[in-house]
């Protein structure tokens, strides 16, 4: 259970990254598989050979963000469409990757990393959950800010009406690469912790990623909402808890680890049909009503607008 | 102040689709002018506007701006410079960002983006002001995603926008086109009205010939890819909606559409 929820933070940072390109620049990036491993690679190699593990988590993400520039750059200075751009950088960096490493595999056992450290400091009870919560919250506080900035904003509609911000003098193309570098940074970073975490880099590490993140951020914003930005990326730090806890019942009630990649599979296609389900649907719009009820209620005193009929993001 | 010399656009060259847009236009906007650009379908008058603001590139001529070749810049990088407001309400404005959002995005056109907040109490209370210029209560919903408005806020909120950072020149693609009468009643009185305090050098197409008549200082008719009438200030003023039909009709084979003739 504890293990569940620490893992879960951890991937928090995975799923915030994901949730930048795929529902804020709108741009299903499938760079993360290839770029996860690359954080968590680099974390290692570096981590063997003595450096501080902050500095090695912090060239994680660097390396992230390298990889989200390149697809950055095929999809817009290319023009090669957003899905394959994300698969090619992806097969690219499998061989890079192996590069990096040397070998498939590195251990990190007996070496000094965040892990480690934050066993050293806090054991492993709830009182690193609690660390690991604040580590997840700090960054999603930080997302918070960078989309409140004009820099953020900017983004923001870069995903949302590309035509009106190109009409507003900023420069799409630029906006795509920013974001994704940024999430793939994120992406990066969560790589190199979860192989601190488990104690080693692998080159398969990464396969399937794409589905974690999804999973998280679509699980968590259909189950805790997505009203304002602030909302939907606790509602994706959630995502990636609720996420690691449905793997560990999967896991008690039978299911082998090798099943994992089906149940991530299974369910984003739960989360992505239920909605579209009748009775989900009665279920919805009465839970709507009753907000916009609510919301009708505030109405004199903040005229914030009601929830109805915006759009899910 | 805008200067389109010798301006030639053909789509789908070399094809049987081939369709010559913009044939030599030249065209000469002083700081102030306000054009309102009329014509039949297909006659260019979109292309114009497109090929100033640098979303098609022209493959012969120079567009000018204030003196300078932006022939080379692309759309994002005149836009520094150029407001628009598209036909579809839905174009402007980025819906899932709340009004003062869309604000702040437009208030810092031709200015760096850095990692400022978007919006501040300062800010905030400066776009509430500019946004009862359009009387439509919206200075009170500053927190309301755009996605909520109807069509007509949200085109009024697109003229706003386009006008907030005092650009060179305005670009109107047909801006109340989409509306209903009412609605684009009040986004034509708003337009006047802030193309007027703001001195904006405007460049206006409307299928609209009253419209056309009844706004700015100068009126120019397209066909075929050709400026055909350019009239202006009292001769403009002398002008009726009938001796437009006539000079329509001058044009053999010409065919006016509907919407015109329904004026």
């Amino acid at each position: 259970m504890i293990t569940a929820l620490e893992l879960g933070l951890i991937y928090a940072l995975v799923a915030l990254g994901v949730y930048l390109t795929f529902r804020i620049l709108n741009f299903p990036d499938l760079t993360v598989d290839g770029s996860f491993t690359s954080g968590a690679a680099t974390a290692a190699v570096l981590i063997v050979n003595g450096t501080d593990p902050f500095l090695a988590s912090a060239a994680a993400f660097v390396v992230g963000a390298l990889a989200g520039l390149i697809t950055g750059l095929l999809h817009t200075k290319g023009n090669i469409n957003g899905l394959l751009a994300g698969i090619l950088t992806m097969i690219g960096l499998y061989s890079i990757n192996l590069r990096i490493m040397g070998g498939a595999n590195i251990p990190l056992l007996g070496e000094d990393t965040l892990i480690s450290g934050l066993r050293d400091v806090a054991g492993s009870g709830w009182t690193s959950v609690l660390v690991l919560v604040a580590m997840a919250l700090v960054f999603k506080l930080i997302i918070d800010w960078f989309l409140h900035t004009d820099s953020g904003l900017a983004l923001q509609a870069t995903g949302d009406n590309e035509q009106m911000i190109t009409s507003f003098a900023v420069s799409t193309d630029r906006m795509k690469i920013i974001g994704l570098m940024i999430s793939n940074g994120l992406v990066g970073l969560g790589g190199a912790i979860v192989a601190q975490f488990q104690g080693f880099a692998d080159i398969g590490m990464g396969i399937g990623l794409i589905l974690v993140g999804l999973a998280s951020v679509i699980v968590g914003q259909a189950i805790f909402g997505t009203r304002v930005v602030m909302q939907a990326t606790l509602a994706v730090v959630l995502g990636a808890v609720v996420y690691r806890l449905a793997i560990q019942f999967a896991l008690n009630v039978g299911l082998n680890p090798n099943d994992m990649k089906l149940m991530s599979a299974v369910l984003v296609v739960a989360a992505l049909l239920l909605p579209q389900w009748k009775g989900f649907q009665r279920i919805a719009q009465w839970r709507k009503n009753r907000t916009a009820l609510d919301a009708a209620g505030d109405a004199t005193l903040t005229s914030e607008a009601k929830t109805h009929g915006e759009k899910v993001r | 102040m805008l200067n389109v010399s010798e301006v030639s656009k053909t789509f789908f060259p070399g094809t049987v689709n081939e369709r010559r847009a913009l044939d030599d236009v030249n065209l000469q906007l002083a700081a102030g002018d306000f054009v309102t650009v009329i014509g039949s379908n297909g006659a260019g008058k979109s292309t114009v506007l497109n090929t100033v603001a640098g979303r098609i590139t022209q493959e012969k001529g120079v567009v000018e701006l204030e003196n300078r070749d932006v022939s080379k810049l692309k759309e994002h990088q005149r836009a520094a410079q150029i407001g628009r407001v598209f036909q579809d309400p839905m174009a402007g404005t980025s819906p899932n960002l709340t009004i003062e959002q869309n604000l702040s995005l437009a208030d810092r056109r031709g200015y760096s983006r850095g990692l400022r907040l978007g919006v501040t109490a300062s800010k905030r209370e400066r776009f509430a002001e500019a946004l009862k210029v359009l009387e439509l209560g919206l200075e009170d919903r500053l927190r309301a995603k755009v996605g909520l408005l109807s069509g007509g806020q949200r085109q009024a909120l697109s003229l706003l926008m386009a006008t907030l950072s005092q650009p060179k020149v305005l670009l109107l693609d047909e801006h109340t086109a989409a509306l209903d009468p009412q609605r684009a009643e009040l986004v034509t009185r708003l337009t006047t009205k802030i193309v007027k305090e703001q001195k904006l050098t405007t460049l206006m197409v409307t299928h609209n010939m009253a419209q056309a008549l009844e706004v700015g200082n100068r009126l120019i008719m397209m066909h075929e890819g050709r400026i055909i009438l350019d009239v202006s200030d009292e001769e403009k003023e002398k002008l009726a909606p009938g001796d437009l039909l006539a000079e329509f009709s001058k044009i053999k084979g010409a065919v006016v559409d509907d919407k015109t003739m329904l004026q």
